[in-house]
């Protein structure tokens, strides 16, 4: 079994959204991954980077914790904050709920993770904020694998 | 990030170039209603074949600017999605405001 991991704390603004998404995916090429699973773990990063950077910290932004486990060809990302966390789970995760309809939001951003990974999980920080995990399942480690790389 | 427009025929081409998130959504915003703003137009074709990154912040914004020139009667197209920015679309019923056109 090969287990690697990493973790990457920033201040929640929006410049460290780009930031976060590009350094998960460097960090998945290592299971060779293809194009669309690189771009289905940046687009679910910035999802859920945006949320913190929008809904979590209202007042002084505070810290966003990202962690990337790898298992074999099994990525489990976890995104932390502590912020003002989510009350009710099941409606933020539906489509087009918004806590801020005035910013044209589209309330989307929990439907475009769990749709682009494999699983979506949401949970309390402690007694403050939120952890949002998602898996990936890359192909690409299998077919590594295979060629014995 | 970049926004550029080019016009033909009545109808206001804007190509959209860069990684549109959170971070560049105000900036993408503010730049078309500006270009829409200050011309005539019949239509605006929004072209995102130079988009290098998408996340749903961008529905945001394509909804808002549907709203925003159906006031003046100016539709909204959208043209060469990457397959990913037309999943999101797709997700969220996008092309039934602001359909796809090629």
């Amino acid at each position: 079994m090969n287990i690697n991991y990493m973790e990457i704390k920033f201040k929640a603004l929006s410049v460290n959204e780009s930031f976060a998404r590009t350094c998960v995916a460097s960090f998945c090429l290592q299971v060779n991954p293809t194009i669309e699973e690189l771009n289905d773990v940046k687009t679910a990063v910035s999802e859920a980077v945006t949320n913190c950077v929008v809904h979590a910290y209202p007042y002084e932004k505070g810290e966003v914790i990202v962690n990337c486990a790898l298992v074999d060809n099994c990525l489990t990302i976890t995104i932390k904050d502590e912020g003002i966390g989510i009350e009710n789970f099941e409606q933020a995760r539906m489509p087009f709920f918004t806590s801020k309809p005035e910013g044209e939001r589209s309330g989307v951003g929990f439907a475009v993770m769990e749709s682009f990974m494999d699983r979506l999980e949401l949970s309390k920080n402690g007694d403050k904020g939120l952890v949002v995990t998602m898996k990936k399942f890359f192909k690409g480690a299998e077919r590594l694998k295979i060629i014995g790389g | 990030m970049q926004v550029k427009n080019r016009i033909y025929d009545g109808t206001m081409y804007i190509i959209l170039s860069g990684e549109l998130d959170e971070h560049t959504a105000n900036f993408v915003r503010d730049e078309i209603d500006r270009l829409v703003g200050a011309k005539k137009v019949k239509q605006v074709i929004i072209d995102l074949s130079e988009l290098e990154f998408m996340d749903s912040t961008g529905v945001g914004v394509m909804i808002g600017r549907y709203k925003k020139f159906k006031e003046k009667g100016v539709p909204v197209f959208i043209s060469n999605p990457s397959t990913h920015a037309e999943r999101i679309f797709k997700i969220t019923g996008l092309y039934d405001i602001t359909p796809k056109i090629n």
